[in-house]
Order: structure tokens, then sequence, then C-alpha cells
């Protein structure tokens, strides 16, 4: 299926989506949706750089925060809709995903990831220590009540991060089938090579960090007005950086629909896992089965599949 | 600025000693992505654990933490020959991507924080020894001795690696099987049982580790991410795989959190090891005394 | 044309206190096919190495088609037209074994300038064009991993035929390949050479190397000791000492 019909057909099915979210009375579902779709992006973005070119990125929670800041540094200084905080978002993430490859992408693999750590660190204490966004202290965001047409805000948001979703997705599966999927799968293969066959490695590392970096940013612009108040210690918390490598590497590496498996399967667990037992056994059990797939099932389920379909 | 003497040089002081205790921290990040070229990021969820087995240890029976860790140093050997082991037939055998290897260590690290929020929660923790509470006053130099003897003890551990490192035969094995593990086959030397031991050699000295930490400070679960970028920082910055460089790149980072800490305020101190990573991976790759 | 492709001028190359190379020399003629032997050890692979922009020499430099190359960084070196096959295969993995010759397609040829961008169609025609030539062509759908020692081989000098080179170094394509494939080798690079492309044999089978190779170099220890005719070179007693004569 060409690029242009998936992205059709992922909008009529993003639309289903929101028609059936919206037949249920409670809010709930949409404050649960919106959570498990903010996965999917994170997951997707981070695939695009992680499982296509091989580099780790550690510092999700980095790029994620830089966005949700960016809404709360408006929110305070000059308030503007959604969508446009969003491209905003996308601009300075995408940037500081380019400054930070820029100084780090010419060394191993090894040393990005442990630089990807460095950032979101330094990005942290940048933050708390700013107090016009709140610094330590955290940011109350008082999110509106009613939007025009759909009605509670909740649904707006959830909206939004579903657009978001196909928006990641459709990047992510044009980029798999273009020339620029086959220059990252080399960089994964083996660099050298890819190098000698005449692939300008840096430039397409750079751009996968910018585009990675770029809707990590973009899934944070949304999130202090969903969660009402951002402090610097959630939002670039761990779990952030946990999930957004569990997922892709549980669902599977090597394309779009990998994130998306481990995003949904992950992220319905844990908010089951989250009510029902406590958040802190929430976050083991992704660690667990992260460590877990790695060793057993380095291809995901996806790979899983494959293997399956191989031998009948 | 008025800069008083005694401010400065009660910064450099507290500086050293600091980074006497970061050297003990980051000997085995030298020994496992110096040498060995693994990326355990793991490493300071096993520095974390060591402090809380001696608190466990120190609150049930009084027995003196770093005590306390030399006796757990078997244990800790064995669990890192073990985590070796696993690594190795899972990753390193198969010839895996490095992004697998870093997956892995992530979990573990991840896996070690959330199990020690549920079995101990995020209280602080804190031990007591003779020595924690008393300072030594030197004119106007102030030396806690709970940073003193951890320091001294931390380069007593650091002398006894580096001479393991060049003079005995496995030292020097290991040494050897980051550049050339060829030549180690043909010496009827197995390179998987070198790693192995040196990559348990690394664990174990997160155990000494963990017991200086919970002297020098109260420890809660996740503090073990604030070294992730500390130890890394001066492993790089010492120059991969050299222990004395270790030692120096740590005292340099202990006195620069030192100063940002007097100076600037204490919320600054975490920038101040991940900023000097980062420029060092961008400008410097190899190190000050770098291979 | 008897123009000069290449001139190596004092190329060095350390690693620590390890002299690789010692002021090397080499000037390849357009259109010329040069052997390069030598023992093991002796810096073959790292001139290679150096000359691509795999390796950075710290002495010397490198002129190639009348331009200093030096500073360039591999895949330029690449698209100005300089390719080389990797002595120990370095396949794309992941990739089938059409798709492995696509890459260099893409990103070299597609990039030189004044290059129309190749339709999927052309793409695909010319990836099997190419297997055609060494023989692979069955296995276009396959994956690397299931392909033979010496199919690998193969598709490592399919893959840097693929970038079009001017200058195509082929390092140690054909250990273990069997006398038949050998010459069959042999004779697809001199018929590459036929079309005008300049090639580099970096080899051991002296069968090979004698009957290919124009011009013999010899280097021992990081220093060219021999550069001239094939028959005379290997009747130098220099050569025979250190390289033929055990």
């Amino acid at each position: 299926m060409r690029s242009l019909p998936f992205l059709i057909v992922s909008l009529v099915v993003a639309a289903i989506i929101f028609m059936i979210a919206r037949t249920f009375a409670n809010d709930y579902v949409f404050f649960a949706g919106y959570t498990v779709l903010q996965f999917v992006v994170l997951a997707t973005a981070w695939n695009i750089l992680g499982g296509y070119t091989g580099y780790v990125n550690f510092g999700t929670a980095a790029f994620f925060a830089l966005g949700a800041y960016t809404t709360v540094f408006f929110h305070k200084a000059y308030p503007l809709p959604i969508p446009v905080l969003i491209v905003i978002a996308a601009m300075v993430s995408g940037l500081v995903g380019l400054g930070m490859g820029y100084l780090t992408l010419r060394l191993r693999g090894s040393f990005f990831a442990i630089a990807t750590l460095a950032l979101a660190v330094v990005l942290q204490t940048l933050i708390v220590n700013w107090d016009f966004v709140g610094g330590s202290r955290g940011a109350y965001i008082i999110r509106p009540r009613e939007v025009a047409i759909l009605g509670s805000y909740i649904q707006y948001l959830f909206l939004i991060m579903l657009l978001l979703s196909v928006a990641a997705i459709a990047t992510a599966r044009t980029i798999e089938r273009s020339r620029l999927g086959y220059g990252f799968a080399t960089i994964r293969d083996d660099e050298l090579a890819a190098e000698a066959a005449g692939v300008p490695t840096l430039k397409l590392k750079l751009i996968a960090t910018m585009i990675s970096g770029a809707f990590m940013g973009m899934a944070g612009a949304p999130f202090p007005y969903y969660i009402g108040y951002l402090e610097p210690a959630s939002a670039f918390g761990l779990p952030y950086a946990v999930n957004s490598i569990a997922m892709p590497m549980i669902g599977g590496t090597m394309s779009w629909i990998g994130p998306v498996i481990g995003a949904l399967l992950l992220g319905t667990i844990q908010q089951i896992a989250t009510v029902t037992i406590s958040s802190a056994v929430n976050l083991l059990l992704v660690g667990v089965l992260l460590v877990a797939f790695v060793i057993i099932a380095p291809n995901g389920i996806m790979g899983l599949l494959k293997r399956g379909r191989r031998k009948t | 600025m008025l800069v008083s003497y005694d401010l400065v040089l009660n910064a450099l002081i507290a500086g050293i000693l600091l980074g006497g205790f970061y050297a003990a921290v980051t000997v085995g990040i030298s020994i496992s992505f110096g040498i060995l070229d693994i990326v355990n990021i793991a490493h300071p969820a096993f520095i974390i654990l060591g402090s809380y087995i001696a608190y466990i240890v120190n609150a049930q029976f009084g027995l003196d933490p770093i005590l306390t860790s030399i006796i757990v140093l078997p244990i800790f050997y064995l669990l890192g020959a073990v985590i070796y082991q696993v690594y190795y037939l899972s990753f390193e055998k198969r010839g895996q991507d490095p992004l697998r290897g870093l997956a892995f260590f992530f979990g573990l690290l991840f896996i070690t924080e959330v199990l020690l929020i549920l079995v101990f929660g995020v209280d602080y923790r804190y031990v007591s020894a003779f020595y924690i509470d008393k300072t030594f006053h030197y004119g106007v130099v102030d030396i806690p001795m709970r940073m003193l003897i951890p320091c001294l003890i931390s380069l007593l551990m650091l002398a006894i690696l580096q001479i393991f490192l060049s003079r005995t035969f496995m030292g020097r094995a290991i040494m050897a099987v980051a550049q050339d593990q060829l030549a180690l086959r043909l010496m009827a030397a197995d390179p998987v049982r070198i790693k192995r031991v040196a990559f348990a050699i690394s664990i174990a000295t997160a155990a000494m580790a963990g017991a200086f930490l919970i002297v020098i400070q109260p420890v809660e679960p996740s503090i073990g991410r604030e070294y992730i970028g500390r130890v890394f920082a001066i492993c790089v910055l010492g120059g991969l795989g050299s222990l004395p460089g270790t030692l120096i790149a740590a005292m340099l980072l202990g006195i620069a959190e030192s100063f940002t800490a007097t100076f600037y305020g204490p919320s600054w101190a975490p920038a101040v090891s991940f900023g000097i990573l980062l420029l060092t991976l961008a400008f410097r790759p190899a190190g000050i005394l770098g291979r | 044309m008897s123009e000069q492709l290449l001139n190596v001028a004092g190329l060095g190359k350390r690693f620590g206190g390890f002299v690789a190379l010692d002021c090397v020399d080499l000037a390849v003629k357009s259109g010329e096919r040069v052997g390069l032997i030598g023992p093991n050890g002796s810096g073959k692979s790292t001139l290679v190495n150096c000359l691509c922009g795999t390796l950075v020499n710290e002495t010397g430099s490198v002129t190639f088609d009348g331009r200093k190359i030096d500073g360039l960084i591999a895949h330029q070196r690449t698209r100005l037209g300089i390719a080389r096959s990797f002595q120990l295969p370095r396949p794309f993995l992941s990739l089938s074994v059409a798709e492995n010759l696509r890459v260099p397609l893409l990103y070299t040829v597609d990039a030189r300038p004044g290059r129309h961008r190749m339709t999927s169609a052309e793409l695909h025609d010319r990836c099997l064009e190419l297997l055609r030539l060494v023989g692979l062509e069955e296995k276009a759908h396959e994956r690397p991993v299931d392909l033979t020692q010496v199919e690998m081989r193969k598709l490592e000098l399919a893959r840097a035929m693929a970038a079009e080179p001017k200058l195509l170094i082929a390092d140690e394509a054909m250990a273990g390949l069997s006398q038949s494939e050998v010459t069959d080798i042999v004779a697809l690079l001199i018929r590459l050479n036929e079309r005008g492309i300049t090639v580099i044999l970096i080899e051991h089978i002296m069968r090979a190397v004698m009957s290919f190779s124009q011009r013999l170099v010899v280097l021992v220890s990081g220093r060219k000791i021999a550069d001239g005719l094939p028959e005379e070179v290997i009747r130098d007693p220099e050569v025979e000492r250190a390289y033929l004569g055990q």
C-alpha cells in the first residue's frame, strides 16, 4: 500500500476509534486512551532512531519534557492553541536533537547512548533551576473545561494524540519504504560498509535524531494540559525512557508495526496494573518484560510471528 | 564576588575527598566499559544494592558498613560472573548488535531500582558508625571523617586493583583481552573466562562503593541514576580503561562539583558531571590520558 | 588514456607505537591493472582503508582524478569513484542480496551530479544485472546469512561494482574460491577493466595476480619494496626473500 492510501486508511481508523470511544458514557476511556496513544507516539518516535539505525536513545524523557515545558513557558508568557504549541515543540525538540546529535553521533553508538542520558539530566537541572516555568516546585496548568463541538476537553486532547499517532506511524512507515529507510538499515547493519557504499551516515543519523526528537517533543506538548500539574521529577521520569525502549523492543524494532503493538500491549497492561496492583509493580513488570524479551526474543513479537510463519 | 580563602580551601578538600569516593564508584565501569567494552549502565544499581545490604547488616547487627562490604565481596563477585555469563550467551556470542546489550542492562537498572522501592520504600536510609559524625579540624579546614575514611580505603582499593592489573597474569590477561583475543587464545587462555573474571571484579567493586556511598550520605533507590552520568563522565574523561586516569578524572570532577555546590548551590551539581561528559564526548573523546 | 588516476605520496599510518604504513608511494594510471601482494600484516588492507577514507592517514597525501582527497570521508570518496570490497565480507544482513546492491545504486550512483534518479524498476533491473555478472542471480531474494562464504565474497565484489567506480580495489576477493571460480573472477575483472575501470587487485593467489596484473607492487612491513612488471618483480631477490621464498 502506497503512503497516501495508508494515511487515508489510518485517518479513517482513527475516526472510527474516536467515535467508538465517544459511545462510552465515561470520560475515563479518554484519559486512559490518551496515555496509551502517547506511548504509541513515543515508541514509534524512539524506533525511528533506535530500531531503524540502531542508535539507542535513553533520553526520551528529555525530548518529551522539552515539549511539555515549551507549553508551560507559553502558557505563562503568551497562551497559544495546542496545535501551534505542538509545532513549536517539534521545532525545539528537533533542534535540540540535531545539536546533540551533531556533538555525539560521530562517536560509537554506546557513547551516543550515554550522551542521551547526560542530556536528560542536564536539561532537568536547567528546568529545576528555572523559576519561570516553576522550577522544582512545578507548574499548574489550568485546563479549560470545555471545547466547542466536541464537548469535554479531554476528548479534544485524545483526538490530538490520536492524530499525532497517525502522523508518527505514517512517517515511520514512509521512511521504512523509502531510500532513507535503506540508508538507516545499512547504518544499523554495518556502518563502515554503509559509508563505503556511499551512504552519508552522519547526515542520515542526524535526520533520524531530529525526526525522533521532534515527535517526542510533540507528544509532550499537550501533556501539561492533560495532567494539570507538571514538575521536573515526573516529566523527566525514567518510566518514559524505559517504556519507549521496552515497547519497540517487545513489539519488534524492524518495522513500524512493532512499536504500535508494543505500545498498545504494554500500555494497556500498565493501565490495568497501575489501577489494580500498584504503579511500582507495573514498572517492575515493564523492566522484567524488557529484559526477558531482549534475551529470549530479540526481534520482539513481530520477530516471533515471522519465525512462526517461516516454519509453516 | 568576595571569595573567602577558607571557603575555597574547604571546597577543594571536599572535592578531593569526593573525588576519591567517585574513583571507587567509577573503577567498576573503567573495567567493564573501558576494558571490556560492555556498556553496563546498571552499575550504579549494584552500587545502591551494596548500600542497602550494608544498611540492613548495620541496622540488624551494628556491623560497620565498609566491613560488611568486604564480607559480601564474594557474593557480588559471583553475581557479576552470573550476569556476564547471561550477557555473553545472549548477546556477545550471538553477535547481536549492541542495542540489545544496552537494553538488557538498562532493564536490569530499572528492575533493581523498582525492587528496592518495593522492598525498602522511598525513604532515605543511613548507617551509623563511630566515625560518621566526627570531623577533623585543622586550622580553617574541616575534614569530615565520613568522607575521609571512604576516600582513603578507595585509594587503597584502586592501588590493589592497579597492581593486580599490571603485575599478575590474570590482570595482564584482562588488559590484553581488550586488545587481542586471538593472541590470548593462542596462549591457551580462554577469553570468555577472563572477561567473566574482569566483569565479576567490576561488580565486586560496586559492593565497596555502595558501602562508601551510604557512609557519605543517606541513600534512597533512585540515587543510582545521578551516578550514571558521573561514572561515565569520569570514565571517558580519564581515558577508557586507565585506572590512574580514572583517579585523576574523579578528582577533577569531585573538585568541580564541590566548587559548583559551594558557589552556585547544590541543585546545579548534577549538571556538572553530565555537562562535562557531553563536552568531553564532543571535543576530546579519548579523554585526558586516552589510549 | 594513460593519465594518472591515483597518486599516493608518502602515505604513513601508525596505530599507537606500531607503524602500519611507512612512506608509501604509489601511482596508478587510468585503465591500469595493478596487483598488490605482500605477507599477512604487511599493511595492504591498511593501505586500502586509507585510500578509501575508512582510516585517516597521518602523513602523506592522496590525489584521485586530479584532486586531493585528504580529508574527505569514506562516502564522499565512494561518490568520487573509489570503490572497494572488504577482505572479510560485510554484507547488510537485514537486507536481501539484491537490496544489498540497491544501496550503492541509491546512494552513490544516483547521488552523482548529472544523473537522473533511477526508477524502482531500473534499480531492480540493475541489481539483477550485477548479480548475473557474479553468478548470484538465483540468490537475489535470499538473505546474506544464507549464502556460502564464497557467495558472500561475490556479493562483496558485486556491491563494489554497483557503485560504478573509476577505481575498484578488490581486497582478497578470491580467498576460498575454486580454481574455475578464480578464473571466472579474474575474467570478470578484466572485462570490467576493458570497460575503463581501473583495478587494484590485492591477492595471495599468485596465479590470479600474475595473469591479471599489468604491474605488480609488493608491500612488506608497511613499506613498498618493489613496483614494476610482474615477471621482473617476482624475480627480485628481495621479494623472493620477503614473500615468495619460504
